[in-house]
């Protein structure tokens, strides 16, 4: 789909604005050609597609400076990209923008074992840090998925998260200090080498702003001790609702997993076809769970899982019985993606949070949905902390198929937000869950929102159009889906 | 008892805003002493009988109460279903409500290990400046949908929102706990707090003081000791009240009319040449140092170690309580306050002589 953020931009010449930010970078750090920027016109969600007007690959932070200066005098929207690894269309550019990529920012500037933390460029991977910190027994602890690649910086402006997060927290609970350039150029150094800083938490505020208030050009992330033992689980359920219950049920008992997963029949079957991972194939559901710690404490923590994952239904529970089976447990969920990728021409990742007891529900209402638009849907699931990962299945080259498939993610996303959730866990909503937004705010918040980017972005250039939607689009979006009655965004004129 | 005052603060605070006239936000006063001291001639606008538990459930691991719900109330709850606030509030004089714990953002001694209350906060439903009732965020772990509003208000000393109700992660509690102690002083507690922080034990609270070094141990009882069999030490009787005295600052350290000085600084910071008396807890990360050293003094030493003093006992506002930020940062502060209470109605002067 090829998408036109807003109509704005720089409305010159593109050789012009190509030769004007050349003055300030080195020789081919500027990218103005067809061919070239073909690379850049899309990140995780290729299913929407804008090509640059420019890209520039910077490779200091004057560098950057000088960029957003000539981009602030030209009235240019910049656009941020790390890896390009991001699934919500994040770094999705502006066709009349300026695209500044960060992947020459790769430096690992500084592992301070004694404070346990590490300080690199934005453009280093998120894998890079732990395997820098592995020396001294230490690591970094979110680890998303796409953690061979994706950079820290993106995993800052989206707060990724991962499959530890329930114990290990997000992106915003691992890093303590961010270097970050507003609009204007100006550096500012925010969070500390402390465990907090003074003034309001700019941190956070940071961490998930998907590239709309600041350029990250540092990030110091904080590093953990690896831990002594890691034990998995894999518990087959033959039914979802007990498999989902079984995690509440493990809660309850007090103890809070390293990870905790969990997979339906069609993500089972997927994956066991493409890893050969051992699952079994006709279970309703499996439970992935990883324990972490001190030995005796893992070993004590296993037993008292397996006997709660018995008692909750579980048919089957296998221990690993060591390294080479743990990884082997794990490679089936964490190839679930791509083993889907298989049995689809297409897939489309929804990424919508729900409190766990909901989860029969939110499944039931999925499973209807799907039958309703004919377009099959695999579920992974996070299942600790709630995050579901529906995959719609769709084939792109049939007329109206990718429409279809948008229209049923969003009444998944609407269903996860009737349940008490929300439209994303950790994806971000770039352009992909602009419409979502409004089914989970009002006017008054998303203002609120509009406001904070402007205390940091006057000019409304950094990224524009992403993460928090106009009123009018809202209004418009919300005239097709009347709740109750009541159209949305009443205060919105319409024409 | 449950009420619900929502309606009454939005007329309240409509007033305010249309004539321009400021309020000052009080839960139960407990950290009243805390922060910049404003206009006693202001209106207060008063959280204390806005209160009640909205929704509690356990294996959600999260609980939502209105701001005026006093701590022990929440813990109260939390006990019967062998919860915990993990990030260990502070209550002053056995007083604190919700809504105060989130907007001084102080979290106690289990900080470096369980987290902070920011790190805990999933959601809030605030009024803004302009009288506007906004919710943020959720009762699930996690939620990128837009920016993350309900963590920049906390710590925000009610200068950004009214908090109306709050929506908190908690933790199960740990099945066991000790306390060990072992006689350190602060050089060779620095250097113990190093050799143990590169490996993963169950510590969950940390200190020195007066030539000991105190460690607290909870998790289940092989987690307990095996990380007692790696640290040694004595077994300290009374640890539970310890660390509650810690907390709350009832130790006898903090029964001292000089200025009291927390430093936030990186853990490994050595021995600050200042006069005076410290506490170093966190781990290193947070030092309590009771000092008649010059606030400059005490402000650039802090800043050299990458961290912040906050005047803790103020008399006046003669010394910034809080650590002047850098100007740029400082500018986004204001634009920040802007956006959210545009013409000022909110707990003004209560974080910076700015705004």
């Amino acid at each position: 789909m090829q998408q036109q953020p807003d109509t704005s931009g720089y409305h010159g010449d593109r050789e012009a604005l190509a030769s004007a930010l050349q003055s300030v970078l080195p020789k081919d750090a500027v990218l103005s050609q067809a061919e070239t920027l073909k690379a850049y016109e899309c990140d995780g969600l290729s299913a929407y597609r804008s090509t640059p007007y420019v890209v520039v690959l910077p490779e200091t932070i004057e560098q950057v400076q000088q960029v957003l200066q000539i981009c602030k005098r030209l009235k240019t929207p910049v656009v941020a990209r790390g890896a390009g690894t991001g699934l919500s269309g994040g770094a999705l550019p502006h066709k009349r923008g300026v695209l500044l990529s960060l992947a020459k920012f790769t430096r690992i500037i500084d592992v301070d074992k004694a404070n346990r933390c590490a300080s690199v460029e934005p453009g280093v991977r998120n894998l890079a840090i732990s395997e820098a910190a592995k020396p001294y027994g230490l690591y970094y602890a979110p680890d998303p998925s796409s953690q061979i690649a994706c950079s820290i910086g993106g995993n800052v402006a989206e707060n990724s998260g991962g499959v530890h997060c329930l114990k290990y927290g997000l992106t915003v609970h691992n890093i303590q200090q961010i270097k970050m350039l507003t609009f204007d150029g100006e550096l500012h150094t925010i969070g500390g080498s402390g465990l907090d800083a003074a003034g309001y938490d700019l941190l956070a505020l940071m961490t998930g702003s998907e590239g709309l208030l600041g350029i990250i050009v540092e990030v110091t992330v904080k590093l953990l001790p690896r831990p002594d033992t890691v034990q998995v689980l894999l518990a087959s359920f033959d039914d979802i609702a007990d498999a989902g219950n079984s995690v509440a049920n493990v809660i309850a008992e007090g103890i809070i997993p390293a990870g905790l997963e969990l997979m339906d029949n069609a993500a089972i079957r997927a994956a066991e076809d493409f890893i050969h991972a051992g699952y079994p194939i006709d279970a309703a559901a499996v439970l992935i769970c990883e324990i972490d710690g001190p030995y005796d404490d893992v070993n004590e923590q296993v037993k008292r899982v397996s006997k709660v994952l018995k008692s909750s239904g579980a048919k089957e529970i296998r221990v690993a019985s060591d390294d080479a089976e743990r990884q082997k447990m794990w490679a089936g969920r964490k190839a679930a993606f791509p083993a889907v990728g298989r049995i689809s021409p297409d897939y489309y990742c929804m990424d919508g949070t729900i409190p766990r007891h909901q989860l029969a529900a939110v499944l039931t209402r999925i499973t209807e949905l799907s039958n309703e638009y004919g377009l099959r849907v695999v579920n992974v699931f996070h299942a600790g902390d709630g995050n579901l990962h529906p995959l719609i299945l769709y084939d792109a080259n049939i007329e109206n198929e990718l429409a279809r498939t948008e229209e049923l993610g969003e009444k998944i996303l609407k269903a996860c937000v009737d349940a008490g959730g929300t439209i994303t866990g950790e994806h971000g909503v770039g352009v992909e869950k602009l419409n979502a937004m409004c089914l989970q705010f009002n006017s008054a918040e998303l203002q609120q929102l509009h406001a904070v980017k402007y205390a940091f972005d006057p000019d409304g250039l950094l990224n524009p159009g992403k993460a928090v939607p106009s009123l009018h689009r809202c209004a418009e979006f919300g005239a097709m889906h009347v709740h109750h009655g009541e159209i949305a965004f009443p205060e919105i004129e319409r024409f | 008892m449950s009420s619900d005052l929502s309606t009454q603060f939005i007329e309240q605070l409509e007033h305010c805003f249309d004539n321009k006239k400021a309020v000052k936000i009080c839960g139960h006063g407990s950290k009243k002493f805390y922060g910049r001291q404003v206009d006693s001639s202001l209106e207060t606008l008063d959280t204390k009988n806005h209160q009640g538990i909205i929704s509690y459930q356990p294996t959600e691991l999260v609980i939502t109460a209105k701001s005026g719900t006093s701590i022990s109330d929440i813990k109260t709850a939390l006990d019967e279903k062998n919860q915990m606030l993990a990030f260990e509030p502070p209550q002053f004089n056995n007083q604190g409500s919700i809504g105060g714990m989130v907007a001084c953002g102080l979290s106690g001694p289990s900080r470096p290990f369980a987290g902070s209350v920011r790190d805990a906060v999933l959601g809030v439903t605030c009024i803004n400046g302009k009288a506007e009732k906004l919710v943020y965020g959720g009762q699930v772990m996690k939620n990128v949908a837009g920016y993350d509003i309900s963590r920049l208000m906390t710590g925000s000393m009610g200068t950004l929102g009214l908090l109306l109700d709050v929506s908190i992660k908690v933790m199960p509690k740990p099945e066991h706990e000790i306390t060990i102690v072992l006689e350190q002083n602060t050089e060779q507690a620095l250097k113990t707090w190093h050799k143990l922080g590169n490996q993963a034990l169950a510590i969950s609270a940390s200190c020195q003081l007066n030539e000991k070094l105190y460690i607290r141990l909870s998790g289940n009882n092989a987690a307990v000791k095996h990380a007692q069999s790696i640290i040694g030490g004595t077994e300290h009787e009374k640890g539970t009240q310890f660390w509650q005295q810690l907390r709350d600052h009832e130790l006898a350290f903090f029964n001292d009319s000089r200025p009291l000085w927390r430093l936030s600084l990186a853990p490994a910071t050595m021995i600050l040449n200042l006069a005076g008396d410290t506490l170093t807890d966190w781990a290193g990360a947070q030092r309590w140092i009771k000092t008649d050293e010059p606030a400059d003094i005490i402000r650039q030493l802090s800043e050299s170690h990458g961290g912040h003093a906050t005047l803790f006992n103020p008399i006046d506002n003669s010394i910034e309580p809080f650590h002047p930020l850098a100007s740029g940062v400082a500018s986004i502060h204001k634009q920040l306050k802007q956006a959210f209470d545009p013409v000022g109605i909110l707990n003004p002067l209560r974080m910076t002589s700015n705004y």
